[in-house]
């Protein structure tokens, strides 16, 4: 088992011709997702990497049966692309574009809600859930099978703290990157509970950063409903108050979002906070 | 993105919310001209990116133009939390009677903006969340329906508006909330928004954050960017494409991912103590190639604070070995005798630390840990002071 992505993933990449999609599309593959084929507006007709290029999101779900799409245009045309997944029935959305104006998620956030659609993202580098399929910009060597979920915020730093569980031979059913931004369209809480529920998953680590509550939401969600161990690495202690650091979503504002209170939280439902994201792996034992 | 105060009020302004009609002057005999143009008793007030403007001595009352001139004079050049005033507003002082706060902000908890009104305008909104939480109302707000009537009333009726205001507030409330829209702001905030001594509702003050990442779509807005309130370096950086952020500390961070920097940044403050701490965020994003490792390194070398400097690169899709080159490339451009310590992680790790090694450079350490690159960052930056 594990969650959102497996080998019943039949994926279509919007901007499988693009550069980016050009790029990640060929790796996807070779790691063995299922990529049924690509959408590029224009390009209909055309193939690319042995798939098939759609007009259309409805066009590749009606002629392949993709349940998935991921997302790799330029921020103006990924708010477009989100909503033509969602209108065209896809029940997993996720978005690896980065720079998406506030406003326009604050839309999509709410658009989704009257949809069957999930939307992972943005800003977020996808999913990996070892040995049976890589949606998003993981390096999928860093991951081996196993019975530890991850979840995170951040693209490089979940690679380490992956890299490391590997290293100590320690497997993930699944590594959910959630993105930086404000506002997202999976929290932490929503991965939580599918880790909760999902019989393989037997540890879980958290990974956040300072900015808004989402974490403390977590903390509170694992106090009152998991049963399983949950370790966590909180980044950006260092960081000034009211400045930006990278991430869209990573600033302390009116005191608030602060790495020291999101510690607190998770500590205090009896959650192993790291100083250090090597310690992960000690954490877990 | 920040708006000044004159910026953002000209905003307003072009929406239809009524605000005080001064100008903004550069030098003290621009003052006086402008004090004179508007008659009667002026407020000097200087126009820098921080809070606690009044309270630094930043905005001064003058009754003639001549006061104006020596305020303006006093005001212009004056440090205000590091920054230096080089614009002064002039606008017509006004008698207050009552001050409200109007502001939107997005909770991103909520997915939603909100609307806050406050009877108790004139401080910040923070300040009042803290010690009169109760007297902030609140109205969530659905973009796809806009600010609806009943929404401006409820504000109207919690802050207790006298109702001869109400027609006037509800269409201020609707003008900011379309500037806000309209603008991708992040904030868009009056406060005060005032009742005048002729009864007359009055934006006073104004302050408008908007969101980078849509900036793309207003070009106009984007050319407001002062430049001159922030660090030469950051503004090197974003022309490069690089996420950076000038901080205190001795050791400059160079990562990939901007969670990964934050990390670093936290691990040289972990080990380093109250002696020796991050210089820097900096992100440089995917692959790590010799041109843009070079101008970061520029960049970060460009604070005389800089002691040491920690490369911490985890190669995923871009292999560690040509990160290496890529690095040893920018070091070759750039020569420093800055200690650096070196540690990549991922794919080809290994093969990159040999090559790193294999160059044989007097300052460079290399690191296998995260943990282990900190400590010799914090080491190499105490020695070099």
């Amino acid at each position: 088992m594990s969650i959102l992505v497996d080998k019943n993933t039949r994926l279509v990449v919007q901007g499988i011709t693009g550069r980016e999609g050009g790029f990640h599309t060929p790796q996807m593959i070779e790691y063995g997702t299922n990529v049924v084929g690509g959408v590029t507006p224009g390009k209909g007709g055309q193939w690319a990497f042995g798939k098939p290029v759609f007009e259309t999101v409805k066009e590749a779900v009606d002629a392949t049966g993709a349940n998935t799409s991921i997302i790799y245009v330029p921020a103006a045309f990924a708010i477009d692309a989100m909503y033509e997944s969602i209108d065209a029935g896809i029940e997993l959305i996720v978005c690896i574009s980065e720079n998406i104006p506030i406003l326009e998620m604050m839309k999509i956030y709410e658009y989704i809600k009257t949809s069957k659609s999930r939307l992972i993202g943005p800003n977020c580098p996808g999913l990996l859930t070892p040995g049976q399929a890589k949606v998003g910009i993981m390096p999928g060597y860093i991951a081996t099978p196993g019975n530890v979920g991850v979840v995170s915020k951040s693209g490089t730093l979940t690679y380490e703290v992956v890299y490391a569980l590997t290293q100590a031979g320690l497997g993930q059913t699944t590594c959910v990157g959630i993105g930086g931004d404000p506002v997202i369209g999976t929290s932490f809480v929503d991965v939580l509970q599918m880790f909760e529920d999902d019989p393989e998953t037997e540890k879980v680590v958290l990974i956040g950063e300072i900015g808004g509550r989402a974490e403390i939401e977590a903390a509170e969600f694992i106090k009152a409903h998991m049963t399983k161990p949950v370790a966590a690495f909180i980044a950006g202690k260092s960081a000034p108050k009211g400045t930006r650091m990278g991430h869209a979503g990573a600033i302390v504002e009116g005191g608030e979002g602060t790495a020291e209170e999101k510690i607190a939280a998770l500590q205090a439902a009896y959650v192993r906070v790291a100083e250090n994201p090597e310690q992960i792996p000690d954490l877990l034992r | 993105m920040n708006l000044h105060e004159y910026q953002s009020k000209n905003r307003f302004a072009e929406y239809g919310i009524p605000i005080p009609h001064g100008k903004v002057a550069t030098t003290p005999q621009e003052a006086y001209e402008i004090a004179r143009e508007l008659e009667g008793p002026v407020v000097v007030k200087s126009q820098v990116l921080v809070g606690g403007r009044g309270k630094a001595g930043g905005i001064k009352l003058a009754s003639t133009p001549a006061e104006a001139e020596q305020r303006a004079n006093e005001i212009l050049g004056m440090k205000i939390k590091g920054l230096t005033v080089q614009k002064v507003l002039i606008d017509p002082a006004s008698k207050i009677q009552t001050e409200i706060y109007l502001g939107i902000t997005n909770d991103r908890a909520a997915g939603k903006p909100v609307f806050m009104a406050s009877s108790e305008g004139g401080v910040e909104i923070e300040q009042i969340a803290r010690e009169k939480p109760e007297a902030i109302i609140r109205q969530h707000i659905d973009l796809f329906l806009g600010l609806r009537d009943y929404q401006a009333r409820n504000l109207a009726s919690g802050i207790n508006l006298p109702r001869e205001h109400w027609k006037a507030f509800i269409k201020i409330a609707n003008a900011l909330f379309r500037c806000f829209v309209e603008s991708d702001a992040t904030l868009a905030e009056i406060n005060p928004l005032v009742i005048t001594g002729d009864n007359q509702l009055l934006a006073l003050d104004g302050k408008m954050i908007l969101d980078d990442n849509g900036l793309y779509r207003h070009k106009d807005l984007a050319e407001m960017r002062d430049t001159s309130a922030e660090p030469e370096a950051e503004t090197q950086a974003r022309a490069a494409g690089i996420s950076y952020v000038k901080l205190d500390g001795q050791i400059g961070c160079m990562v990939n991912g901007a969670g990964l920097a934050m990390t670093t940044m936290d691990m040289t403050k972990l080990y380093g103590g109250d002696q020796v701490g991050p210089a820097n965020f900096l992100d440089i994003g995917g692959g790590a190639q010799a041109d843009k490792v070079a101008a970061a390194l520029r960049i970060i070398l460009s604070d005389p604070n800089v002691k040491s400097v920690l490369f911490n690169i985890f190669g995923g899709i871009t292999r560690g070995d040509e990160v290496a080159r890529g690095i040893l490339q920018a070091l070759n451009e750039i020569k420093t005798n800055v200690p650096m310590v070196i540690r990549l992680n991922g794919t080809n790790a290994e093969e990159g630390r040999r090559i790193i090694d294999e160059a044989h450079l007097p300052n460079i350490i290399s690191a296998a840990t995260l943990t282990e690159a900190a400590q010799k960052a914090v080491e190499a930056a105490k020695g070099a002071i």
